[in-house]
């Protein structure tokens, strides 16, 4: 069978979305700003990183270049990579840190739920294997968002200026391409455009609780998931969360 | 020279009833709902398992055990496959299972989606304190009036 280039495209923003954010949240352990909070975002990482290895597993076996889901993870340069730029930038604070899971998850659940509808059993299946563990990180992370936008002068002051930083971003998700046209005429997925009344539901209802306004600008920063261009940011990550294989090919624990 | 014994399906269940859960030692990996299928063709073993929680490190550590304990009862021939469709549920986990995690000190997971009382004084007096846990599975909650911290076994 000779691989479908756009589904291991398909295959790959799955996968490394659930990696990149994955890892983000990974760089809060030992560091949360409270114990339940370290456990909190450590165990939604872990579910995210197990995520990403069921897609990339699909996406190499698609690709049938003998490669496997770790070296897909492990092995890939910056440009390789199809996450999103919201998912790349810094964790900065825990505000900045739980308003991007928020949207993330905000867009991810609706997301999952769609796809378990696909033609393609592989997705419907992983899909719906993560989506049972989204509905719990958008519970927490929605939660979170409301406690600090409607806490303290000074939780709120950096939830809006996280918010500054974090809307050109949002825009990327729900942006539709070539590729995504392509799944969605073959029935494997919904269009990313699709999930929009969704995602704007659940952020204007949290928002309206957490005290916070919505930005009126829709402009959209874009190039991640066709890996067109990256920000500067995701070669520092990948440089920290590649640095063992990439020194000690092969190494394994 | 090793005798040829014939193994049944039945059997291999039952062995694996002795396997715990590597984080939750009192209650087994069949109670657990993990594992899908066993099939016995001569003495070649294949057992099927779900996993829990997608990145779940007791899964290689259960899939270690598993190999282990039917190693020791002779069978050295044993494929383990993992199956991710239809996805795990705490539906699974046995009757038996449940009551052993409430004697254990973890309150079994309800459909309401928070525990029915404390399990160690029984007051359905509680309160959630995280949503997440010491493992993927668990959240924390505490108990108003014992005052005793308790983990929860997550619905999923
Ligand atoms: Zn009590």
């Amino acid at each position: 069978m000779s691989s479908d280039p756009h589904l291991v495209e398909f295959f790959l923003r799955q996968g490394d979305n659930a990696l990149v954010l994955g890892h983000r949240l990974s760089e809060w352990c030992g560091m949360g700003p409270a114990l339940e909070e370290d456990i909190a975002l450590t165990n939604t990482a872990l579910d995210l990183i197990g995520q990403s290895k069921l897609w990339l597993a699909h996406a190499a076996e698609i690709e049938g270049a003998d490669r496997s889901a770790d070296d897909l993870a492990f092995l890939r340069d910056a440009y390789d990579f199809r996450n999103v730029l919201l998912l790349e930038v810094p964790n900065a604070d825990y505000g900045r840190t739980m308003l991007r899971e928020f949207f993330f998850d905000a867009f991810q659940l609706p997301w999952l739920k769609a796809l378990t509808d696909s033609t393609d059993d592989r997705v419907a299946e992983v899909a719906a294997k993560s989506a049972k563990e989204a509905a719990y990180h958008l519970e927490r992370s929605a939660e979170t968002v409301i406690a600090l936008g409607d806490g303290t002068d000074e939780s709120h002051a950096k939830m809006m200026a996280a918010l500054d930083y974090l809307w050109p971003y949002v825009g990327e998700m729900m942006v539709d391409d070539d590729v995504d046209h392509a799944m969605a005429e073959a029935g494997v997925a919904p269009l990313p455009s699709a999930m929009r009344p969704a995602w704007d539901d659940t952020v204007n209802a949290t928002f309206r609780e957490a005290q916070l306004p919505r930005p009126d600008t829709k402009f959209a920063h874009a190039g991640g998931r066709n890996g067109f261009r990256h920000t500067e940011h995701l070669g520092h990550m990948l440089a920290q969360m590649q640095v063992l294989q990439r020194s000690h090919p092969g190494a394994t624990w | 020279m090793v005798e040829a014994v014939s193994i049944s399906e039945a059997q291999v269940w039952n062995w694996l009833e002795d396997v715990p859960d590597p984080e939750i030692p009192v209650i087994s990996v069949v109670d657990l709902g993990v594992i899908r299928n066993v099939d016995v063709r001569g003495d070649d073993v294949t057992v099927t398992i779900t996993p829990t929680y997608s990145g779940c490190p007791a899964m290689s550590m259960i899939s270690l055990d598993i190999e282990l304990a039917l190693a020791r009862k002779g069978v050295n021939k044993v494929a383990l496959k993992t199956q991710l469709a239809p996805a795990w549920t705490t539906d699974w986990m046995s009757s038996k299972g449940r009551a052993r995690l409430e004697d254990y000190g973890i309150a079994p997971p309800q459909p309401a989606g928070g525990p029915k009382r404390c399990p160690h004084c029984k007051s359905a007096n509680v309160q959630r304190v995280s949503q997440f846990g010491s493992t993927a599975c668990k959240a924390q909650w505490r108990c108003n009036d014992c005052l005793e911290p308790f983990d929860y076994f997550k619905c999923l």
